[in-house]
């Protein structure tokens, strides 16, 4: 691919190492590698950071093919109301009603049931382990030049969680009663009644249960990821020197480390509210017949524990996105990422205000109006640093010499997706706008493109740019790019229209839209949506097999560093073995992005300063 | 026998599709990998322009397209005093992001077009330029300091609450599942008070019968309000969380079971005025919204135009459960003197169904003849009952 790899580098890394590497005596330490000595310690119970992170990820496909597969049946629903569903019988069993003419139609609970579990799916189990899961354990090892994770253990735990976290979520997707159908914000009192909702009985029970043990597995990993960027850097990468993805999952890591016990107590205040009869959210509540006991609760409690997680994580989906984007944009572009110390200072700082934005998703919730002003404000400072991360990476493609693969595709893709994305946040941001925009699919077409798309775009780019270290062979372009194409043009004919349906009110999770005048005359745009959501997932098919196909099958990788990166992953063997430096440990001698630096193409990070040369930033 | 047909036809594209890239890079082999990029950069960069072509066009003419459904362009000015701020703040941002959006993603893909991958050339090294970067921090910090204050200027403006001193109408919209139970003050102009415990199949709302104001309080089963009144709702909710939505007023708060919400405004269009705006003629005599002119029911053309048959809708906003979707009340905005009219006809809830039955605390003293005037003539005003029978 790269001109490089014509050239015979093969062999430089290793002499650099030899020379000024760190002899940590590891493999003195580790003979017979008591990690990987068979079958199951290899693929399975593995304490390898890269293997754990190919479980993510291919545990992450799995549970976005499912979320996906869900939102293809609701979107029949909204797109073809009247058509027959009976085909779908054979799956779905007793949630598809059938008429005496022998029409089948979804019935409504499943309908919410199925948003809900795409929502909870798509967020927490696709986006957050399949995305940070991956990349944090395959990359901050690799980068930041380590042996393996701080604690090899506990990440094993961390996958292992996650694995129970989401096979108690597919059990519920089975249960008699319908798995839970509140929504993914699962607002009490809804969430909290099993009369309320079919949903809200076993299926709450075992979706409450589900994301414990999730947080469980997000914080086992979040801490590992933490401890081992500042403890086991190796020797001269600070981190001023570390890779804007480095800096991007720490600071993720940080946000998971500190919002996400906070759901669990809402979790657990909710549990106490169904099983042990106490009144955290709950007041005067009058329902199946019956006045409940429960008085002084406050289900807007409820909504700041939530969002107090629920705003970070979106970030704690993006950073990730951004950090993987920034890296490939740069590498692709064969110049240094624009702007890395404010690219930083950007993470930081958004990293720090998604904790003070919560309530902008309150502002029609009931909460005192004067406490809007403060989240208006906030919300809408973060507009600043995330237009600084825009212009710097539209400033790091002027004048490159960009390589179009279909990683730095997907990582253009991000940036356009997030741009779109991004403004409208504008709109929802400022409250007095939200008024008349909240709850409606204004709001759907922001969040899917702008944390939704884009973040499955930065996910595209990783995969396609590190498939190779990953796997030792590479992904076929052509079809990288067929995928590119078609999730680009797919994603947007998806979720464009839906801005237009949000600014003529139409609110969100509705099972059908004719019972509203207002809302009923967009059958044309609805089938339209519909249809290019089956379109675009069938692209993502093509993205499937061409993983899998290649796994086995791909393009052998010849060299070790076939994009000409400077970082310290493409140093390791072609295929790294546990340790991930079969000798010396490398050290770091500048910052990661000398790319066009002097005349030279790139300059790895284990290449020391010339006499005289200034270092990059 | 269709499942394994299209497991087959799956299969057979799964292999199609293998084959391409397969051959894409058998052929890459033979011609050399740089050269095969080369062109790769090539063609692609050529897509990215086109895309961004492409994709402009459409955003610019499906907005163009759709601007008289959407409620701030064409015939759907907002039908709410207040409205008509928020929709302002709405332009300028639009203004704003669509300026900004436009360059970016021009900037973002003529770059990318620019600069592809030729052999020979050697890329900028430019690793930061803090004129540039002070730049564009600034900027995007002024205009977002604009755009809140305009923003909080109106949101504080709409979001309080009335003064006690003004005069002004105030009815109570309750969610329960799955509709909207109206609660009107009667002549005395004050809603009575309620306590969810006496909630029943006839007394819906928990109201309290010893309190007098409850006793001229009535349930209408659509919103009629007088144009250019300013009005409070007070918002409750029975059971779960519920949204009071009136998308034309831009008017959306959440109904919360124990905390009783509000949202002022003011109607400043009458059902009768939007219905003429939607169906207006322009000077050639021709609608100028024709989707407005199609018949409500497509497939009889006799049926009421749709913008005779409009009217401003209440719907939920907050997922409450499986019927959240259909929860629809009409609201009728009326002149002054066909609110009066109306008001005159409605029978207070406690003089129709509760006077002279065992919960009424006055019982007793009530003259016997109340007692044949209590029996409903027409049942009762509104028509959800049925979904709460009290056990």
């Amino acid at each position: 691919m790269a001109n490089v790899e014509t050239k015979p580098v093969v062999h430089e890394e290793d002499l650099l190492i030899e020379e000024y590497g760190y002899d940590d005596h590891f493999h003195e330490h580790h003979h017979g590698d008591k990690y990987q000595s068979n079958f199951i310690t290899t693929y399975i119970f593995s304490q390898d950071h890269k293997m754990i992170a190919k479980q993510f990820l291919i545990t992450g496909m799995f549970w976005a093919i499912v979320g996906a597969a869900m939102s293809l049946i609701f979107r029949l629903q909204l797109g073809f109301p009247e058509e027959n569903m009976a085909w779908l019988k054979p799956l779905l069993g007793k949630w598809i009603t059938v008429n005496e003419a022998g029409i089948g139609s979804l019935a409504p609970e499943f309908y919410y049931a199925l948003v809900t579990m795409h929502g909870t799916i798509l967020v927490f189990f696709v986006l957050t382990a399949g995305l940070s899961g991956t990349f944090a354990n395959f990359l901050i090892p690799l980068q930041i030049g380590a042996r393996d994770m701080a604690s090899p253990f506990l990440n094993m735990l961390s996958y292992w969680f996650f694995f129970l976290s989401g096979l108690i979520m597919f059990l519920s997707l089975f249960l008699n009663t319908g798995p839970f159908s509140g929504g993914w914000t699962a607002y009490p009192p809804l969430s909290a009644l099993p009369q309320a909702s079919s949903g809200s009985g076993a299926g709450m029970t075992l979706w409450l249960l589900s994301l414990v043990f999730f947080v469980v597995s997000v914080l086992l990993g979040g801490i590992n990821y933490i401890t081992t960027i500042l403890n086991l850097r190796t020797k001269g990468m600070s981190m001023w020197r570390m890779p804007l993805t480095i800096w991007a999952l720490f600071v993720t890591a940080i946000l998971g480390l500190l919002s996400f016990p906070v759901l669990v107590s809402a979790f657990l205040l909710v549990m106490f509210d169904r099983g042990l009869g106490t009144s955290f959210f709950l007041s005067e509540i009058f329902i199946g017949g019956q006045a409940l006991d429960h008085v002084g609760g406050s289900p807007v409690l409820y909504q700041h524990l939530f969002w107090f997680l629920g705003h970070p994580e979106v970030y704690i989906i993006i950073l990730p996105a951004m950090g993987l984007v920034s890296e490939v944009l740069s590498v692709h572009s064969r110049k240094p990422i624009f702007g890395y110390k404010a690219m930083v200072y950007s993470i930081l700082a958004i990293g720090f205000l998604s904790f003070i934005v919560w309530a902008h998703h309150m502002f029609m919730s009931g909460v005192n109006p004067f406490i809007s002003n403060f989240f208006v404000i906030f919300t809408l400072i973060i507009a600043v640093p995330s237009a600084v991360k825009v212009f710097n990476w539209i400033a790091t493609l002027y004048g490159g010499n960009v390589r179009f693969t279909a990683a730095s595709l997907f990582a253009i893709g991000f940036v356009s997706m997030f741009i779109s994305g991004g403004l409208t946040g504008i709109f929802l941001g400022n409250s007095a706008i939200d008024i008349q925009l909240h709850d409606t699919y204004f709001v759907v077409a922001h969040f899917h493109i702008v944390m939704g798309v884009a973040a499955f775009f930065g996910m595209f780019a990783g995969i396609y740019n590190w498939f190779p270290k990953m796997f030792g062979r590479f992904m076929n372009e052509t079809l990288g790019k067929i995928h590119f194409w078609g999730t680009i043009i797919g994603a947007y004919a998806v979720f464009w229209p839906m801005h237009y349906l949000g600014m003529a009110g139409v609110p969100r999770r509705y099972y059908r839209f004719d019972s509203f005048a207002a809302f009923g005359q967009f059958d044309a745009m609805n089938q339209f949506i519909t249809i290019a959501a089956i379109v675009t997932f069938g692209f993502q098919v093509l993205f499937v097999i061409n993983f899998f196909y290649s796994i086995w099958k791909g393009r052998k990788m010849t060299s070790r560093n076939p994009w000409g990166a400077t970082t310290l992953e493409w140093t390791t063997p072609l295929e790294p073995g546990h340790g991930n430096w079969p000798g010396k440990l490398p050290t770091v001698q500048r910052w990661a992005y000398d790319y066009g630096k002097d005349g030279k193409e790139f300059i790895p990070q284990i290449q020391p300063l010339e006499e005289g040369e200034k270092e990059g930033h | 026998m269709t499942a394994l047909l299209a497991t087959i036809c799956l299969i057979l594209i799964s292999i199609i599709v293998v084959q391409i890239g397969k051959v894409t890079e058998l052929a890459g082999k033979i011609r050399g990998e740089e050269e095969v990029q080369e062109q790769s950069n090539k063609r692609h960069a050529n897509y990215s322009l086109i895309f961004m072509v492409l994709f402009l066009a459409a955003t610019l003419v499906s907005a163009w397209y759709y601007k008289d459904s959407m409620l701030w362009y064409g015939p759907n000015e907002s039908a709410s005093e207040h409205g008509s701020s928020l929709d302002s703040i709405f332009n300028i941002t639009l203004f704003f992001t669509g300026l900004v959006f436009i360059i970016t993603q021009i900037l973002l893909f003529y770059f990318a077009w620019k600069y592809r991958g030729q052999r020979g050339r050697k890329a900028l090294y430019m690793p930061h330029d803090n004129r540039l970067e002070v730049i564009w921090t600034v900027i995007p910090a002024i205009v977002m300091t604009f755009l809140v204050v305009g923003g909080l200027d109106a949101w504080n403006e709409v979001m309080a609450d009335v003064d006690p001193n003004e005069e002004y109408i105030e009815i109570e919209g309750t969610g329960y599942q799955f509709a909207w139970h109206l609660r009107y003050p009667g002549p005395d102009g004050k809603l009575g008070t309620r306590d969810y415990r006496l909630v029943s199949g006839t007394n819906p709302l928990g109201q309290d019968w010893t309190d007098p104001k409850n006793l001229d309080d009535f349930h209408p089963s659509e919103i009629y309000l007088p144009v250019g009144k300013k009005v409070r709702v007070r918002i409750t909710a029975r059971d779960v969380l519920h949204n009071f939505y009136l998308p034309h007023f831009r008017v959306k708060m959440d109904a919360v079971p124990g905390m009783p919400t509000y949202f002022v405004f003011t109607p400043k269009t009458t059902t009768e005025e939007y219905r003429r705006k939607l169906g207006a003629l322009n000077l050639n005599g021709e609608p100028m919204y024709p989707e407005w002119h199609e018949p409500v029911d497509p497939s009889d053309p006799e049926s009421p135009k749709k913008f005779e048959a409009f009217d401003f809708e209440l719907a939920c906003a907050e997922l409450c459960g499986e019927g959240h979707y259909a929860m629809r009340r009409v609201v009728k905005i009326v002149s002054e003197g066909e609110y009066q009219d109306w008001l005159s006809k409605q029978q207070p809830y406690y003089e129709s169904t509760i006077k002279g039955t065992d919960d009424d605390p006055y019982k007793e003293e009530a003259a016997p003849e109340s007692e044949v005037e209590s029996q409903p003539e027409e049942a009762e005003p509104e028509t959800p009952q049925t979904t709460e029978t009290t056990e």
